[in-house]
């Protein structure tokens, strides 16, 4: 057991763990922010993806040894009210179906409007292949990232 | 109005009264606290007037409505409630919608399967709301000493004659203490206001905010976290296990055995790994890690089986003669006698794994006199009596309720993993969270069966289809169904099942053997087409004909009009019949859960991979009870599908799945989902039927037919993908 100081959702959290403990299960079971989900244990489904100083990044495959500095945002923490444009997108468009994906999605087009804001087709595709939706919401999911990216410009 | 008997009695109504406002209540405050939506800006209300088990209407007019049964992702969570509301002539914008426990007394099939939820409960639930309605116009009546016969509703208002209005709030106290009428009448389906209009889900806004709606998500103080380990491969046991070392790590409460097969089963309890060792301890990373360091002997109970040995075994079943066919019509061995053609092939699929993206989990706390179960479950009156029977507790000391679950696609049918749950909490005596790592969910077996078929036609010398013979098999069972087209419209038909047996396991998986006999028949249907000269939307609107005018046998599962009526439908808005330079086509229909759907695949070649790039899409499920939703599960189906026929197989080497998690299992990905869906319903005054499932099956077939038109071969074995497509 070690201590680390975190930065998630612009708090700081000392919280006790494993060094090698994933900051997907310091965030589920610490920190009380169940947002981001176990899907795969590998970074191969993106249920876990949130932001590692403003990047997307898989949360299973990073231990919360390495997250000490980093600032860490979460689903619940992307917005206040959660009115984040692609939220917004999500909702206009009814995007989920089971809804499990969902947040990893969210947190994966949220990275990438922030880095480019009028993402072409291929290039929604490049930075979303990573986040495995089961339900097949696929189609709803490209059309809600260029409504939110509408929004945003 | 349509006059309809009701079928409850008062004495169901106190026990609803009971059940929604007593102790079956406290898991609510976690899984749906009452919080409106924020948008909504519901004031909620200092009293709930429990109406009868779907309602309860606060004093202000709010209204909640409970949804009966599990939500998997099909939506009934939106969906049942709307037709609750629609009876009960209430404003959606002041309606909350809550998860039901399971309750067998005034609930009926609390089950997400065999996309049955509307379809069975359509007249219950108007019946729910419509109840209600009369009693809150009844309280009202009283209220102003008029007959009942004077009043109208309007959004949660009720209007007497002389212009007079009072809310249902008002009257709800008064309304919950009367008698159920005998009769009630449902709305005109003319008259619906809120069942026909798209509407987003219920739980949208905890959903894109993160908020806890899934088994995995639940906790409770106290609760400890387990994990198991079951057998390596198919056809072993439990022998011994060493758990010293993994006992003295940190935060490891108990390592055991638990053995998890009821005396008395359901169906629902099909399980190869009834003994397995399981770690309890702190935090999910802690039992992960303590997971590994466990040392267990497995031995052999039955002999080791490869993919290998599956596809030669399937191959032979083929060739066996069939005692008894399922079905024969004319003299199909003198049809392909004298047959001036016959066409022949065979297709194969692999076994399926559900892959939920929400790993099998669920919550137990077992006490000597009684169990709580919470956790995401397709079936939970089954859990409930499989409990029971394993914990050796009556059942009325065993409650089941239901989370959001993170996909069903049949998995969660089989609760094996809510009874490894409870048996791990009785043995530990602690509220305990199971949690499934992926790889423990795709070895766990219940797979979609491996599937072969052949087909035979006999085509005359004017090429009419004169004879049709389906022979099916599988690990286990056959996909056939002998009554489903083209049985009813051809002269000479046989169909025959035979079977694999095998310690591997399987069960329903998303459309159970529609998903695989569709996507073949539709493949071999347009084979026969080509070899007959004839367009394969032309073929079938002739069998079809033939099946209107003269059918062929007593007893044929489809209504030939409908299903003739999707093709057409699919074929006017996708201007089937026209060439586009680079667009390859294919068409498909099928009719499963009383559903009929066409579909017509366009695929390109993209940097020399083939990729759809339109799906067009006809339905005709009866009355559409929320268009959103509807489209969004036609929608998923269909990627589904194109993701499966193409890319997904479990083999097995030794007993052991060869894929364990999504670097070796592939499913569908952003990039390979079609560009365009568009999807077109039939307008239709049918009661509803099944949506979840009915558009997965044909669209393999459809893809399948596009696939021969970009590269001039035909593909005969799923995945698609496992070799080389070679583009023409």
């Amino acid at each position: 057991m070690a201590s680390f100081e975190l930065q998630v959702n612009g708090k700081k959290h000392q919280v006790e763990a494993e060094p090698d403990t994933p900051l997907l299960w310091i965030l589920r079971e610490h920190l009380d922010l169940p947002g981001t989900k176990f899907g795969c244990g590998i970074a191969q489904c993106g249920a876990c993806t949130i932001h590692f100083n403003g990047t997307a990044i898989r949360s299973c495959a990073t231990t919360v040894s390495s997250a000490v500095g980093a600032s860490i945002t979460t689903i619940e923490g992307l917005s206040e009210k959660g009115d984040h444009p692609v939220q917004q997108a999500w909702k206009k468009l009814d995007v989920p179906q089971c809804g499990y994906c969902q947040s990893g999605q969210i947190m994966s087009a949220a990275a990438l409007l922030k880095q480019n804001p009028t993402p072409s087709d291929e290039e929604i595709e490049g930075a979303m292949n990573g986040n495995i939706c089961r339900c097949g919401t696929y189609v709803r999911i490209k059309a809600a990232i260029k409504s939110a990216a509408s929004e945003m410009n | 109005m349509t006059l309809i008997k009701t079928s409850y009695n008062r004495r169901s109504f106190l026990k609803a009264s009971t059940a929604a406002g007593g102790g079956l209540m406290l898991g609510f405050s976690w899984l749906a606290s009452c919080s409106p939506s924020k948008e909504k800006l519901i004031t909620m209300p200092d009293s709930w007037f429990d109406i009868n088990a779907f309602i309860k209407i606060g004093e202000n007019g709010v209204v909640t409505i409970f949804s009966p049964n599990p939500e998997i992702g099909q939506n009934v969570k939106t969906s049942m409630p709307m037709i609750v509301a629609e009876e009960l002539d209430v404003d959606w914008e002041y309606v909350i919608v809550e998860q039901a426990p399971l309750n067998t007394v005034d609930f009926q099939r609390q089950v997400a399967g065999g996309s049955n939820s509307i379809r069975s409960s359509w007249d219950a639930l108007r019946m729910a709301g419509a109840t209600a309605r009369r009693m809150l116009m009844e309280a009202a009546a009283k209220e102003w000493d008029v007959p009942v016969t004077e009043l109208t509703t309007e959004k949660g208002v009720i209007k007497h004659a002389s212009g007079k209005t009072i809310g249902y709030g008002e009257v709800s106290s008064v309304a919950a203490t009367l008698e159920v009428p005998a009769e009630v009448e449902v709305k005109d389906i003319k008259d619906f206001k809120i069942i026909g209009k798209p509407t987003g889900n219920v739980d949208i806004d905890k959903i894109i905010t993160g908020k806890p709606l899934f088994g995995l998500d639940y906790k409770e103080d106290g609760m400890l976290i387990a994990m198991l380990v079951h057998a390596p491969a198919f056809g072993m046991t439990l022998k011994s296990f060493e758990a010293e070392a993994a006992k003295s790590m940190p935060g490891i409460v108990d390592v055991i055995s638990v053995k998890t097969a009821p005396d008395e089963k359901t169906w629902s309890d099909n399980n190869a790994f009834t003994e397995i060792v399981a770690v309890v301890g702190k935090t999910t990373w802690q039992v992960m890690k303590a997971k590994k360091s466990l040392s267990i002997e497995w031995e052999w109970a039955s002999a080791p089986e490869s993919s290998y040995d599956h596809e030669k075994k399937l191959a032979d079943s083929l060739k066996e003669p069939v005692a008894k066919p399922e079905r024969i019509d004319g003299n199909p061995e003198k049809a392909f006698k004298e047959a001036a053609k016959v066409v022949e092939r065979t297709y194969t699929a692999p076994f399926l794994a559900h892959n939920t993206m929400e790993p099998m989990n669920f919550f137990a706390n077992v006490t000597a006199d009684k169990a709580e179960l919470t956790g995401p479950i397709q079936t939970p009156e089954n859990l409930r009596k499989s409990a029971a029977s394993l914990l050796g507790l009556p059942e009325e000391k065993v409650s089941v309720m239901m989370t959001r679950m993170g996909g069903g696609f049949g998995r969660r049918l089989y609760g094996n993993f809510g009874l490894e749950a409870a048996a791990i909490s009785q043995k530990v005596n602690a509220p305990i969270k199971l949690v499934y790592t992926r790889e423990d969910d795709m070895t766990q077996g219940l797979y979609r069966p491996a599937y072969a078929v052949k087909y035979r036609a006999a085509l005359d010398k004017d090429n009419n289809l004169i004879g049709f013979h389906v022979k099916g098999t599988g690990i286990h069972g056959s996909a056939v169904y002998a009554n489903r087209f083209p049985a009813g419209a051809v002269n000479n038909y046989l169909a025959e099942s035979v079977g694999v047996d095998s310690s591997i396991t399987t069960g329903a998986w998303r459309a159970p053997r529609s998903n695989f006999i569709s996507g073949v028949e539709s493949a071999f249907l347009d084979e026969v087409a080509e070899e007959a000269g004839v367009d394969p939307i032309e073929f079938r609107l002739k069998l079809f004909e033939r099946n209107m005018k003269d059918p062929v046998g007593e007893k044929n599962d489809y209504v030939a009009e409908r299903y003739a009526g999707v093709l057409k439908l699919v074929r006017e808005k996708s201007n089937w019949g026209t060439e586009t330079p680079g667009v390859f086509r294919g068409v498909s229909a099928y009719f499963c859960h009383n559903s009929y759907v066409a579909q017509v695949v366009d695929l390109v070649k993209e940097n020399g991979t083939p990729k759809v790039k339109k799906v067009w899409c006809a339905v005709d499920c009866g009355i559409v009870v929320n268009p959103e939703g509807a489209k969004n599960q036609v929608e998923g189906s269909i990627v589904d599908g194109i993701g499966h026929g193409m890319f997904s197989s479990i083999t097995f080497k030794d007993g052991t799945a060869e894929q364990q998690n999504f670097d070796k299992y592939r499913l569908i990905r952003h990039s390979e989902a079609p560009d365009e869906i568009e999807t077109f319903f039939v307008e239709s005054d049918i009661h509803p039927t099944g949506l979840g499932e009915p558009a997965l099956p044909p669209v393999v077939g459809a893809l399948a037919n596009a696939l021969y038109k970009a590269t001039g071969k035909r593909v005969y074995s799923q995945p698609f993908a496992q070799k080389d497509i070679v583009l023409g």
